[in-house]
């Protein structure tokens, strides 16, 4: 206890600290995402050829890519519930469940990536697949960020260490989902 | 178990109904833009005239994200039970980015107004719409990679 940092067990705004800390980054990110898919939003109403360009993304990747985010939603706030019991070996084992999700929604967006490239749709095409790339690159990278953290802390959760942080990791997991489940519509649906 | 759903209010057959309710929205979202068509037709022929295909795709594509990102922010991130403070942080960067929107997208989505002309994109937009036409449906859209 007295080696813990003051600043990790306090919480004088009602919340925990860490956890506090997590919904600040959520914050940070709804500014970086929210500014990018505005900006993509206003050059698509703004220029009516692009809906020639959107017509070529492929809404099977994106809907596999939603339906393996969803569920790897699930296995996170799963992973969140089996460590409110104590049960750190669950907890651990969902949190792996979830980064799979995250690795397969990684494979499939490399295959439907490797497609596109090789149609010519390429980052310098046209404005619309350098909003394409950007966003949903950003995304992956959030993806494989989240990834990397969660199996840190499902080692630590497996040894019943530090069980508060499966609650944050599905913070921000849930973040990244919510974030797709709005490049989405806009990236594939809308042509 | 118990000290969970004390604390959150839910067990996990609970989150599992939360999950099915979203894949059945994404079901829906995927569905809805594909026989948006359709509807309107069906819609005309029974002489509502007022019913169009881009509502269909709005509501179902956008109106169904707006849904389903609510449904896992209140129940998977727990915003329901959680203090409520963060909601209106969360707001205020929604606002934040709603009030960039409304700033910036005026002279991005207009090209011409008064003692100002965005010529370049006028002139990409009149280039971009005749390659396309000249390419036809078989080959469209990869022209602006050929060209660039």
């Amino acid at each position: 206890m007295s080696a813990r940092p003051i600043a990790t067990t306090r919480s004088a705004t009602g919340i925990a600290t860490g956890k506090l800390a997590v919904w600040w980054v959520v914050g940070s990110e709804i500014v970086i995402f929210g500014g990018l898919l505005m900006s993509y939003l206003m050059h698509r109403l703004g220029h009516p050829e692009w809906a020639d360009y959107a017509s070529h993304t492929n809404p099977w990747f994106g809907g596999i890519n939603t339906f393996v985010l969803l569920t790897s939603s699930l296995f996170a706030v799963l992973a969140h519930h089996a460590a409110e019991k104590g049960d750190g070996k669950k907890a651990a084992a969902w949190l792996v469940g979830t980064c799979a999700g995250g690795l397969i929604f990684i494979g499939i967006k490399a295959v439907e990536w490797t497609i596109e490239i090789s149609h010519g749709y390429t980052i310098t095409a046209n404005g619309f697949w350098q909003f394409y790339y950007t966003a949903a690159g950003l995304h992956a990278l959030h993806v494989i960020g989240g990834c990397i953290i969660m199996l840190i802390i499902a080692n630590d959760a497996r040894k019943q260490l530090e069980l508060h942080r499966v609650e944050l990791i599905g913070i921000y997991w849930h973040f990244v989902d919510i974030v797709w489940i709005f490049l989405f519509p806009l990236l594939y649906i809308a042509k | 178990m118990a000290e969970h759903e004390e604390h959150t209010g839910h067990g996990q057959s609970y989150y599992v109904r939360i999950w099915g309710i979203l894949l059945a929205l994404l079901v829906v979202s995927i569905v809805g833009p594909v026989v948006a068509p359709a509807i309107e037709e069906m819609a005309a022929g029974v002489g509502a005239h007022a019913v169009k295909g881009w509502m269909i795709t709005l509501i179902t594509a956008f109106g169904i994200a707006i849904v389903k990102a609510y449904l896992v922010a209140a129940n998977f991130m727990h915003l329901r039970i959680e203090k409520r403070y963060i909601t209106y942080l969360l707001i205020t960067m929604l606002m934040l980015m709603l009030l960039f929107f409304a700033g910036v997208s005026p002279d991005v989505m207009r090209h011409e107004g008064t003692n100002w002309q965005n010529v370049a994109a006028e002139q990409e937009i009149d280039r971009a719409l005749k390659a396309q036409e000249a390419a036809g449906a078989e080959s469209h859209g990869a022209e602006g990679a050929e060209q660039h």
